[in-house]
């Protein structure tokens, strides 16, 4: 379980990263930051880049900035940055409630937010978020900067629409109305483990009834994505068991569900069933 | 740790004392195998395909790579039963023409690092011509199923039978019978240490140290020298500090008869560190069986006879030394475990199929028969309309010595009592309001029980019994006092976490009056200690510390001797405390230091009446003990998801007498703690072409801190009869329990669904499933 042999890039400013990359992103070269998912993938030799281009020294990517309507999080923003609200704003309550289910202390410490994105994993946490809130991810390359909306950008399991040479530089997340309510549940077999199913959900109240709702749905499919029934059913809907269970079953009815030797179609339903409840149950607490 | 002994009216046994070997290891020093330099690192290249026939190995240019073709000479590794119909199967240290599992070694790769000896690895090709693989056992059973090897026709390597004279009579005169078709799927023992191998070449001598993570030196330096043909003088083999081994290290492992063979050939060193997915698919896997068990009881709801069927998959190749017998045989022989039952009939089979081979782990088959014979009482409970404790009351032993239809001798044992205990513990009526109350609110809570016997310490004869052509059971002990007057005790056994080094020095201290910190165990070296077999099977503290104990009773007449010539008093008159020897009602003393110290340099002042020097060896071979407990979960089961949370969990326990009641706590909690990942998540799991998708700790999933519940522990201390320190063995018992009061705990919350889960791991896929078939949507 060591890695094959590779080259370490260390750049010390992100024009020096950006060509680098460019360099050798057609030799399998690939961007380590916190590094939480690739090196156990090169220790497993199920990736064996020949280049890193190691983003750990380059100035100013870990910053986190809020102005008008928006987050702003760099491309070394940490898990842990967010174990307490970064902004004040619903939002930042969300982010602290959804980063304590990401993993274990240790790798919360060192793995990255856009990290997560870039890696795309269906299970991450991040990547629900991003997809839950449409996020603006920003990408550069030698080539220029290149905006990419989240529903573009994830692509399929572990796949996005970043080019070879460009690295995720910042993700950016719409700040949420200041009266928003949200919700987040997620399942899986043992603490920080991958979810097997996760919802995310966001809602506000107007004269009692729920209103700019957004359901979304990890871990159950190939990428995590807003489930337009699930939000219809809601919408216009005054808080209720019933609305929340027929929301449920309008998630469960509409994913596209993975399946694997522990993980029927069935059973990943059932899964987003309970999920979706439980978060807006959650939310309306 | 303050100095007092058996004058101060203080003893040592029976405290709390805190373990010596954990200041070193705790702090970082430990030593393990895989902290050695070495010039050579070997990766082993596995095979990628379940059977086939190997054609060719293509090595990369320049590269160092052993093959079975190198290795003419060295014998295959051949484990031996005498009994049960056992067909002898022959293992190839590395695959020879045959390849019979996923992660089967190949090939050898040396170089001059892990790293480089890995990326040679992944160069080497082979060319096998896959042929068709059988992983389940009932698979391997049918006719036509494809033949793992040639000797054992059928694929059944082993076949146990047994009925009891009057079985057909007590079975046709029941009341009711009740049937369990249980599944335990395969489980893998994850140590934390995964095996390495370390050998070393002395060219002065031609002797090589083998360092390795083994629970068996002593056995492991035996077995290489047969399979190599070299003198067993030419090896010394060490265990060091090993990261646990739980049944998974005291089989002899093909990798380090190679790392071996590599040091004499090089006459240099040799390293091998196993990675985890070479541990998860290649090292020992356990407890993948089906059993049908049914019970006949009479109308009292008292069990008549028993009868049962075991399937053990056994894997690719028998294991040394136990065999493959080590599971069926352990079921077949304690199924009726400890309950009041004299008619029996049994059949178990162990069966082959291109899986990882087989061994023991910790419980060996009793978490799985406990399971079955557990759920059976509840079921009984159900079928008869009574509280499942109820049967158990009716049921459980309470006259001893008891003699089992297998022949086993039960020794005095509180099994009763402890279920008592257990259920005042848990206030069951108090439980079953609030389970009622909470089902209202769409909760669903469940309370299981398990009470189980542990067969402990058990000596030669039991494994004699087995037809077992190695059979371990006796340790030997060899106490000095050396001339300063510090203690040394040189042991056979070898432990690996158990805290041996604390508890056997509590025994001696007691004994001679010298307090723990002036005494060193010393283990895990064939050439600093005496032939012994090591840790496994609950036995060390009894059977070690039976030895222990015999010659610190020598050690102890001796002192007691020489300080009777120099105080010129009468031997019974003198007590050893304080590390001094005191006549009794006076102020005369002479400090041991001092007695040692003439045992050495005035030996001529006993007048030829005492030989000198102060070592004395004992040895012991008992016939085993039972220990007992009572384990009781309660859970919530979340309908919705089928996830399993465990509240609570209290256990009632009699392992006699307790030498150091934090270490047998410790083991209690541990047991519990890996039961419980048996019991809900751990799984190694083979698709049908024999592929493992289980090969990592994301997969396969021992449990965290955080899935376990707090545990509550009572005691009872049944003195031993058949032990000399009186203490019997608990290594196992958490993992025997856990299985069988989790799954119990969870069909009780899942009762008013009519849903019943007979499956270890009961995961929430599977009890989702099973709400699923009954029509219960989310």
């Amino acid at each position: 379980m060591k890695p094959a042999p590779f080259i370490r890039h260390a750049p010390k400013t992100l024009d020096e990263a950006l060509r680098i990359l460019a360099e050798v992103a057609p030799q399998d070269g690939r961007v380590l930051a916190g590094g939480q998912s690739l090196v156990p993938i090169m220790a497993f030799r199920l990736a064996k880049p020949a280049h890193l281009v190691d983003i750990n020294e380059v100035a100013g990517l870990d910053r986190i900035s809020s102005g008008g309507k928006t987050l702003t999080i760099g491309a070394l923003v940490r898990h842990s940055a967010f174990h307490r609200p970064v902004v004040d704003n619903p939002l930042g309550a969300l982010l602290t409630a959804v980063a304590r289910h990401i993993a274990h202390y240790p790798i919360r410490t060192r793995g990255t937010f856009c990290g997560s994105l870039a890696h795309a994993d269906p299970a991450s946490e991040w990547c629900l978020t991003a997809a839950t809130l449409d996020a603006t991810i920003v990408a550069k390359s030698t080539r220029g900067e290149r905006l990419i909306a989240a529903t573009d950008f994830f692509k399929g399991l572990m796949t996005t629409a970043l080019a070879e040479d460009e690295l995720l530089a910042e993700v950016r997340l719409p700040l949420l109305a200041n009266d928003a309510k949200f919700g987040f549940n997620e399942f899986s077999r043992r603490a920080g483990d991958f979810a097997m199913a996760a919802a995310l959900v966001t809602y506000r109240l107007g004269g009692g009834k729920i209103a700019d709702t957004r359901v979304g749905v990890g871990g159950a499919e190939a990428r995590p994505r807003r489930i337009a029934k699930a939000e219809a059913a809601l919408n216009g809907q005054t808080p209720s068991d019933k609305a929340f269970r027929a929301a449920a079953e309008a998630a469960a009815a509409a994913i596209e569900p993975l399946e694997d030797h522990q993980t029927s179609g069935g059973y990943r339903r059932d899964l987003v069933r309970a999920v979706v409840r439980r978060a807006l149950e959650q939310a309306a607490a | 740790m303050t100095a007092h002994t058996k004058g101060s009216g203080l003893k040592w046994v029976g405290r709390a004392i805190r373990r010596l070997e954990d200041p070193a290891l705790l702090t970082g020093h430990g030593r393990f195998t895989a902290d050695l330099p070495a010039a050579h690192w070997v990766r082993f290249v596995r095979s990628p395909v379940a059977a086939g026939r190997l054609r060719r190995i293509a090595k990369p240019d320049g590269a160092f790579v052993v093959t079975a073709a190198d290795l003419a000479g060295v014998k295959p590794i051949l484990p031996m039963l005498h009994k049960f119909d056992y067909r002898p199967v022959a293992q190839p240290v590395l695959a020879d023409g045959v390849v019979r599992f996923v992660g089967e070694p190949v090939a050898a790769v040396v170089a001059s690092s892990a790293a480089a000896a890995e990326d040679i690895a992944d160069q080497v090709e082979l060319s096998i011509d896959a042929t068709a693989p059988v992983v389940d056992a009932r698979d391997a059973l049918s006719p036509g199923a494809p033949q793992i090897h040639a000797e054992a026709l059928g694929n059944v390597i082993l076949e146990g039978k047994v009925k009891t004279a009057g079985f057909d009579v007590a079975w046709s005169a029941a009341h009711k019978h009740v049937r369990v078709e249980l599944r335990s799927h395969r489980q893998n023992a994850t140590p934390m240490e995964a095996r390495a191998a370390h050998a070393a070449y002395d060219v002065a001598t031609g002797r090589v140290t083998l360092t390795c993570t083994t629970q068996m030196p002593h056995l492991m330096r035996t077995a290489i020298a047969d399979v190599l043909g070299m003198p067993e003088s030419d090896l010394r083999v060490i265990a060091p500090d090993v990261g646990g081994g739980f049944g998974q290290k005291m089989s002899l492992c093909a990798e380090y008869v190679v790392v071996v063979w590599l040091s004499r050939e090089l006459k240099s060193s040799v390293a091998w560190t196993e990675d985890r997915r070479e541990n998860l698919i290649a090292s020992f896997h356990a407890r993948d069986q089906y059993i049908t068990l049914e019970g006949a009881f009479d109308k009292n709801v008292k069990l008549l006879a028993l009868k049962t069927d075991i399937i053990s998959n056994v894997g690719a190749y028998s294991c040394f030394p136990t065999t493959s017998g080590v599971e069926p045989l352990m079921a077949m022989a304690e199924m009726p475990g400890p309950y009041d039952v004299q008619q029996y009939q049994c059949r178990a089979r162990g069966v082959l199929t291109n899986t990882c081979t087989m061994a023991a782990y910790r419980g060996v088959s009793r978490p799985i028969i406990t399971l079955a014979l557990e759920r059976l009482m509840d079921k009984a409970g159900a079928a008869f309309g009574i509280d499942p404790v109820d049967v158990r009351r009716r049921n459980l032993i309470d006259k001893f010595p008891y003699t089992s239809a297998m022949g086993l001798v039960f020794d005095e044992a509180s099994y009763q009592q402890t279920l008592e205990m257990a259920v005042k513990a848990v206030d069951l009526p108090a439980f079953r309001a609030r389970q009622k109350e909470v089902r209202q609110q769409g909760r669903h809570l469940g309370i299981g029980f398990a009470t189980f016997s542990e067969r402990t310490g058990y000596g030669s004869p039991a494994f004699a019994a087995r037809g077992m052509e190695i059979t371990p059971g006796w340790e030997t002990v060899i106490l000095t006092v050396d001339p300063s007057g510090f203690v040394e005790a040189r042991v056979g056994s070898s432990p690996h976490g158990q805290g041996l080094r604390t508890t056997l020095a509590q025994i001696i201290a007691d004994e001679i009056g010298v307090p723990p910190e002036r005494i060193r165990i010393v283990h895990g070296d064939t050439d600093r200690t005496p032939y012994g077999w090591g840790t496994f099977a609950s036995r060390s503290l009894v059977i070690s510390g039976g030895a222990t104990l015999i010659a610190a009773q020598k050690v102890r007449a001796k002192l007691i001797k020489i300080a009777s010539h120099l105080l010129e008093a009468a031997p019974h008159d003198i007590v050893l405390e304080d590390g001094a020897a005191k006549v009794a009602g006076t102020d005369r003393s002479v400090p041991i230091a001092a007695l040692a110290r003439e045992a050495y340099t005035q030996t001529h002042r006993f007048n030829g009446e005492i030989e000198p020097g102060l070592t004395e060896t004992g040895t012991y071979d008992p016939p085993g003990t039972f220990s007992n407990a009572c384990h009781v979960a309660m859970v919530e089961v979340d309908i919705k998801t089928g996830k399993v949370a465990i509240e609570k969990y209290v256990v009632a326990e009699d392992a006699g007498r307790i030498i150091n009641p934090m270490i047998a706590d410790g083991q209690v909690h541990g047991g519990i703690a890996q039961g419980i990942g048996n019991a809900l998540l751990e799984e190694i799991v083979y698709d049908e072409s024999g592929g493992v998708l289980t090969a990592n700790l994301a997969d396969y999933m021992p449990p965290t801190a955080r899935e376990i519940p707090p545990i509550e522990l009572h005691h009872m201390e049944t003195p031993s009869t058949q032990s000399v320190t009186k203490a019997k063995g608990l290594g196992e018992g958490g993992t025997i329990g856990a299985p069988a009061a989790v799954i119990n705990a969870i069909n009780d919350a899942l009762s008013t669904f009519g849903v019943e889960i007979n499956e270890m791991p009961a995961t929430p896929q599977r009890i989702r499933a099973a709400l699923r078939a009954r029509g219960s949507a989310a």
